[in-house]
């Protein structure tokens, strides 16, 4: 009971599984956490959901599963996910049958209750400044970024897998922390550390030496070879943050104090569903090689309301890009997005929006560096906000039209157009979000 | 010199407000980024002097500045039509800022 050892088998989506199943087989864990939710995510998900009522969790839920669970069953180490996605019922049932198929006894929870679309309507949107339901139709989700009392109960349970949609980043290790210790839900400090060490472990390789090599000035040992993290977790929440040995990338006071900050607003006040974290007086200390003990965080009383991310359909992005390389790229770049600029403009009014950049030059920031030098190449790229797809479609089609109607030597046209899910925020009062746990497979499960 | 002579960053992005951090390498460099590396001069450099709000958070003892750029991102990645909706490539172009004033030591970094 003295320490807890948990580890980031994923940090998004699409992120690497070899790293997560080394984790699995030598890294003695206790618990394995994926995050695999980024904003947009939920939404996609739930429109997948609305077409076949099977789907709507994550894609790779079952390569992940697959990959991982054996040597979680043998080392007895228990996983927490929110790759249930817009279903985490469909999700554990779809886990409960990979684990049979594999001869595998596992309790699977489905952690619920994110999901307060029938209840969103009258609540106003930061971003749009209007109520959800003035969105209409075009309104597809809302979830609640719930804290740890669902996952608790799934893991005060038995669950050997803990699988929930939308949830608080850090919530997700902050659980298994409150379960493992008993921790009191206003144990303030002990839930701002345990805040920090999942905020510090969500983006998985980040704090190994992922999103941090600069050559010459960071350099990252193996970095082909990146492990993901695990931290050694005390009683108090103070805790140490390591890696495997034998694996690449590294874990360094820099490398933690970029993560540290990483997606945080005011560091003595990290909003959380269950805390208010303060990270201003936390310090970070190299005691081994890829061994950074973390401390002094600390915490008070949440604010009571949780952080709603609503999903909605906001037009067609048609987008297009050329290339112009040698003499004057840079005239004939800007000469191709005036001529598609005008070639546009019979269908104005139905694009609400569009930019067009000189990938080279200026698609990152706008400004005093663009015109400054001449590089040898740039990529024209044009994209547009539009109301309907086959605009959106136009738009790469007149990318497309350069090669033979544009400026001199334009190659390699590449064009795509998808639908926009964009996403708005509102806040919810906690007592409106009745989360629950549902555990599976109370028949096969052994006594732990 | 450049500011990447002296500090590392790392940007992140939430809905419409990016954040990015600087960070000292060395200890005794700290003092010169906390007088340098202002608000405004953030603004300025990334070309958002009008567009967007930015604030400012220091933590000493980890010779780190946090940076809150509100507005920045054009609604947000899901809504953008940037190349980099993320604005991830953001505090890399930070590191460019030019700093009145040596590093500490012969040796830099």
């Amino acid at each position: 009971m003295s320490v807890v050892r948990i580890g980031a088998g994923a940090g998004f989506q699409g992120d690497r599984i070899a790293p997560a199943v080394d984790l699995a087989e030598r890294g003695e864990l206790d618990f394995l956490v994926f995050e695999c939710l980024a904003e947009r995510t939920v939404a996609l998900a739930q429109q997948a959901r609305l077409a076949d009522p099977g789907a709507g969790y994550d894609p790779l839920l079952a390569r992940r599963m697959r990959a991982v669970l054996p040597a979680c069953a043998r080392n007895g180490t228990r996983i927490v996910t929110n790759m249930g996605a817009a279903n985490p019922c469909a999700a554990a049932e779809r886990t409960c049958a990979i684990a049979r198929e594999l001869g595998l006894s596992l309790r699977v929870a489905a952690v619920t209750g994110d999901d307060v679309l029938d209840r969103i309507q009258g609540y106003v949107l930061d971003e749009t400044g209007a109520r959800a339901s003035a969105l209409g139709e075009r309104l597809v989700s809302a979830n609640a970024y719930i804290g740890v009392p669902g996952i608790v109960e799934a893991l005060d349970a038995g669950a050997d897998v803990v699988i929930c949609g939308r949830a608080s980043d850090p919530a997700l290790f902050l659980a298994p922390l409150v379960h493992r210790f008993g921790w009191a839900m206003d144990d303030w400090v002990r839930l701002g550390r345990g805040t920090l060490v999942g905020h510090l472990l969500e983006c998985a390789a980040q704090v190994t030496g992922g999103y941090f090599a600069d050559p010459g000035f960071k350099d990252v040992p193996d970095l082909a070879h990146i492990g993901f993290p695990l931290a050694e977790v005390a009683e108090d929440g103070n805790a140490i943050v390591t890696k495997l040995p034998g694996t690449g990338g590294m874990v360094t006071r820099a490398t933690c104090t970029e993560q540290l900050l990483y997606e945080i607003h005011d560091p003595a006040r990290y909003l959380q569903p269950d805390v208010i974290a303060d990270f201003s007086g936390v310090s970070l200390e190299e005691i081994g090689p890829d061994r950074v003990a973390v401390s002094g965080a600390s915490g008070m009383a949440a604010t009571g309301q949780l952080k709603v991310s609503v999903g909605y359909r906001d037009g067609w992005r048609g987008e297009g890009q050329i290339s112009y390389a040698g003499a004057n790229c840079v005239a004939r770049g800007r000469l191709g997005i005036a001529v598609l600029r005008e070639r546009l403009a019979d269908c104005a009014a139905l694009i609400s929006e569009d930019r067009a950049d000189l990938i080279g030059l200026d698609s990152i920031l706008p400004g005093p560096r663009a015109g400054t030098w001449e590089p040898p190449e740039v990529r024209l790229r044009y994209a547009a906000r539009c109301a309907d797809e086959a605009t959106a479609q136009r738009v790469g089609e007149e990318v497309e039209s350069l090669y033979l109607c544009g400026p001199a030597g334009g190659g390699g046209v590449t064009r795509s157009v998808r639908e926009i899910l964009a996403i708005a925020s509102t806040l919810m009062p906690a007592a409106e979000v009745a989360v629950r746990a549902e555990v599976l497979e109370e028949a096969t499960a052994y006594l732990r | 010199m450049k500011l990447h002579e002296i500090a590392h960053a790392r940007t992140g992005d939430k809905g419409d407000i990016s954040n990015i951090s600087v960070i000292a390498y060395r200890p005794e460099d700290w003092p010169l980024i906390e007088r340098e590396v202002t608000a405004e001069r953030v603004a300025t450099h990334v070309g958002q002097l009008d567009a967007c709000e930015v604030t400012r958070f220091a933590l000493p003892q980890l010779q780190a500045l946090n940076f809150v750029l509100k507005g920045n991102l054009r609604g947000g990645v899901t809504r953008s039509l940037a190349l980099d909706g993320h604005g991830k490539c953001i505090g890399s172009v930070v590191l460019e800022m030019e700093i009145a004033g040596e590093p500490h030591g012969v040796e830099r970094r």
